[in-house]
């Protein structure tokens, strides 16, 4: 067992590989994402009923898709309407579009628990539309949904995981070639789950901090 | 462009993730419940070592670990069949989330309730059985079915090892007809119906809970 360790730390190179490939994955489509669910939260609150009631089926449908069947209809059934993109495309952006979905729901429920005397006093010192949204709500329901966001962060980096299914060099790919080149699967796979851990582990320490922040900052 | 061959195909899928998915749920319950009493008695190396194998297993992507179970086990002379191979990766990831979820109602758990039962000369058996448990799966429950929807929303992982789930029918029909489109969507219904009558199914429960015993 040992033996077979040393054989697995000997291919460092394309598990670092794959490592770095998700952790930067992860990063460029948690950071879109979550620039788009900003966006997609004002939807989800717009006055216009059909226009909120469409983003909100929308939203619905995502969260209850697993995230492999959305990268399947991504990857096989856009090129059939003639939409040809490389897997890596694809793949990230099914991340995107998975994610925010999940990321607009959560600032949407941290606005419904924001106090509606924050709005109107924003209101009553003149800030209204967009400028309302920037300065005085997104600020709060951002520090407010910090760990739950954190939390979905998190499900994004094993959602990742996934992309090796459509040949994407993750770490799971990664990992999945160096151990049927060597025949040891099972030092191999645990080697990938302590590298998940670190990850892991790190999102949920900066999630804590963040949690003290938003304690610091009045909300529970 | 017939229908019926493939609903039929992805009514055979359904069964299986359904079936995986509720068998990997059963034995999850039963490991989690364990998992989270082991961790909450304090006992000396074990429970650290149960917050350990807790935290990296809840890191671990359900793929990675459907590649670990699968392939890895032969290894120790372990040889599983893909069907078997899928209900213990389901029942190992959701085990620590349902570990978790009983946590942290045993934490919630009123102090002086237990300690007045160990003062009325109940063993810490007892105790749980007679005491704590009947209070304490109400906490748990939400959280519980909640764990289901991730469960069905992560069985596709199983796909991967050859289980000829929900997904799996999908790419099948597809590799074969060159047809994506309609295999895909319906699937992609399919889940969507599934998980929605789950979170129905959590609401009910919220619902009922609050209905009988005044709060959750």
């Amino acid at each position: 067992m040992i033996a077979n360790f040393a054989v697995v730390l000997g291919e460092w190179k394309p598990l670092t590989t794959g490592f770095l490939n998700t952790v930067w994955i992860c990063a460029l489509s948690g950071a879109v994402s979550l620039v788009l669910s900003v966006f997609v939260s004002m939807l989800l609150v717009s006055r216009r009923s059909a226009l909120r009631r469409a983003a909100q089926g929308a939203v619905d449908v995502l969260r209850a898709l697993p995230f492999l069947m959305l990268l399947f209809i991504v990857y096989y059934c856009l090129p059939a309407l003639h939409l040809r993109f490389s897997s890596w495309t694809c793949g990230l952006a099914s991340l995107v579009v998975y994610n925010t979905a999940y990321f607009a729901e959560i600032l949407r429920g941290a606005w419904a628990h924001l106090p509606r005397e924050q709005e109107e006093a924003g209101r009553a010192y003149g800030y209204a539309g967009v400028g309302l949204y920037r300065r005085i709500i997104l600020p709060q329901i951002l520090i407010a949904s910090g760990p739950v966001l954190g939390n979905q962060l998190i499900t994004l980096v094993k959602n990742s995981a996934f992309l090796m299914v459509i040949t994407i060099p993750d770490l799971t790919f990664m990992a999945n070639q160096v151990q049927a080149i060597y025949f040891v699967p099972f030092e191999t796979m645990l080697v990938a789950v302590m590298l998940y851990w670190t990850i892991c582990s790190t999102i949920e320490w900066i999630v804590r901090g963040m949690e003290r922040v938003a304690v610091v900052r009045g909300h529970e | 462009m017939a229908w019926s061959p493939l609903l039929s195909e992805l009514a055979r899928g359904t069964v299986t993730t359904v079936t995986v998915s509720l068998a990997g749920i059963a034995v999850g319950l039963v490991l989690g419940l364990a998992l989270a009493l082991v961790r909450a008695r304090g006992v000396p190396v074990v429970s650290p070592a149960v917050a350990v194998y807790v935290s990296v297993v809840r890191a671990t992507p359900m793929v990675t670990l459907a590649l670990l179970i699968f392939f890895g086990l032969p290894s120790f002379g372990l040889s599983l069949s893909p069907l078997v191979a899928a209900i213990m990766i389901i029942s190992i990831n959701t085990s620590v989330f349902q570990a978790e979820i009983w946590r942290a109602s045993l934490l919630d758990f009123p102090r002086g309730q237990l300690d007045a039962a160990r003062a009325g000369g109940m063993t810490r058996a007892v105790a749980f059985r007679r005491i704590v448990f009947p209070q304490a799966w109400r906490a748990s429950l939400p959280g519980l079915v909640n764990e289901m929807t991730l469960v069905v929303k992560g069985s596709p992982a199983v796909a991967v090892i050859g289980v000829v789930d929900l997904t799996r029918v999908a790419v099948r029909w597809t590799t074969v007809t060159y047809e994506p489109v309609r295999p895909f969507l319906t699937a992609a219904a399919i889940y969507v119906v599934v998980v929605m009558c789950l979170i129905r199914l959590q609401r009910s429960v919220e619902q009922r809970i609050v209905e009988r015993y005044g709060s959750l």
